[in-house]
Order: structure tokens, then sequence, then C-alpha cells
């Protein structure tokens, strides 16, 4: 399995980039793994749908995708889009540490 | 995944017809790829403000409906499938056409209608829901997909 290193310590990922382990995320990763699939800056808003999906994860076992993401954390779907561009669910997943969302709406 | 662009052709104004375009259309623009939806022939319903919140399921000529042919003819049938099949769907959080074209839209989705059925039918831009972005030629819909994957429903 691929590795990658942020926030000086390493991490195993799959072939798309996904966490194995979710329990090796920190916050303090959010901004390398961000800068690793094409986001540079975060901004909190990026952090309130990061943190969302990671409290979905420990609660349900699942992130949410893009529909629910939108419904329940109560960002528009464009500025979910706006932030991040190359797909909310599966990116705001990539980099909270957790799987992709298995939700096909 | 190296698939950047989708275009997606919806031919038909049945439910069947509409909902797996827009899925496969909002799913591509989950995995960061383009989509653009083109609306021809009797899917332009799918867009069109009288009957876009009014789409049903085509009871006739569909054996996997598992339903005699006979029965799937007679009046009310078509509605009362349909009823059953978007309760359950709400039961799964699937959202109906109307919201469900919204969220394509607001996903960075394109609505295009087909100029040669717009024309066929007697129909204007005024006919069409605020979120189609044009009436386009089947010309400027191969430009539009040049370089992606074409899909026919």
């Amino acid at each position: 399995m691929p590795q990658a290193t942020y926030a000086n310590t390493p991490v195993e990922v799959n072939e798309q980039g996904f966490f194995a382990d979710p329990s090796q995320w920190t916050e303090e990763m959010v901004p390398e793994i961000a800068a690793s699939v094409g986001i540079d800056g975060i901004s909190e808003r990026h952090m309130e749908v990061i943190r969302f999906q990671r409290a979905q994860f420990e609660e349900n076992g699942d992130g949410v995708s893009v529909r629910a993401l939108s419904k329940l954390s109560g960002v528009p779907v464009k500025e979910l889009y706006a932030l991040f561009p190359k797909g909310p669910a599966k990116l705001s997943s990539l980099i909270a540490g957790i799987p992709k969302p298995h939700g096909c709406i | 995944m190296e698939t950047s662009k989708v275009s997606i052709i919806v031919s038909r104004g049945s439910l069947e017809g509409i909902y797996p375009a827009l899925i496969m259309a909002n799913g591509a623009r989950m995995e960061g790829m383009e989509a653009n939806l083109f609306f021809t022939f009797f899917g332009l319903d799918a867009i069109n403000k009288e009957h876009y919140q009014h789409i049903k399921v085509s009871t006739v000529g569909e054996p996997g409906l598992h339903l005699a042919t006979m029965l799937g003819a007679l009046p009310g049938m078509s509605a009362l499938v349909t009823r059953q099949l978007m309760k359950t769907m709400d039961e799964l959080d699937i959202p109906p056409i109307p919201e469900f074209l919204e969220l394509v839209s607001d996903s960075g989705g394109g609505l295009y209608a087909c100029q040669a059925s717009v024309d066929m039918f007697k129909l204007s831009r005024d006919n069409f829901i605020e979120q189609v972005n044009d009436i386009i030629t089947v010309g400027d819909f191969y430009e539009m997909a040049d370089g992606g994957h074409i899909i026919f429903t």
C-alpha cells in the first residue's frame, strides 16, 4: 500500500489517496493533504465541511455524499463546489482522512 | 480517474428514462468530471415547466415491471406505479426530478435543450425551467462533447 507523509508523519493511503486507517489522521495534516489534491489555502469554511465529514464518519462509519452533505451541513451545493471543485463529498472525505462516501446522490 | 467529461443524451420523457441520466450527471460532477445533459425529443419534458413536475413511469412494454401488458395500459396505472416508486425513492432520500435538476445545475452540470426537437414541438426558451443553460444544435452538442464520453438514454 502506498505511503504519504503529512505533518512529518508517514501514513498509509490507497491508490486514490484516501487514508487506509482514519485513526492516523490529525487536523494538523489538513493543509498538506488538501495541497496534494490541488486545494491550496484552506479556509475556515473548508474546515467546517471537513470536520462535518469527520463527525459523520465517527458517528455512522461513513461520510455523506453531496446532497446529504449540503442538506445536513447547511453549506449550499454551489458553495461546496466552489470550495472543492473536483468533487466536494469525495475531496472533503479524503482531506478528513476517511474513506470515500458510499452514497450515489 | 482519467475520464474528465461526460455528455448524456436524454431522449425519453418517462421517469425511468430521466432518473438514470440525472444520477449519472450528478455522479460525474461528484467525481469532479464535467457533465452536460442534452434533452431531446420526449426527453424535453424533463425540463419543460409544464411537465417536469409530473413525470411518470411508463407501464406499457416494460417486462421489468412484472405487470401484464393489458394491466399496464389501464387508466391510472402509470400514476399508481409512479406514486409507489416515488415513495420508495423518498424513503431512500432520492430527490424528485425538479430538485434533482436544481442539484445538477448547482453542481455545475449543464442542461441543454435540442434545437431540432424544440422546433419540432414548437417550443421556445420560455417553456423551459430557468436552470436550462441554452438551446443548442447537434453541432454545438458534438463540439461540447468533444474529448469526452457520450451516453444515450
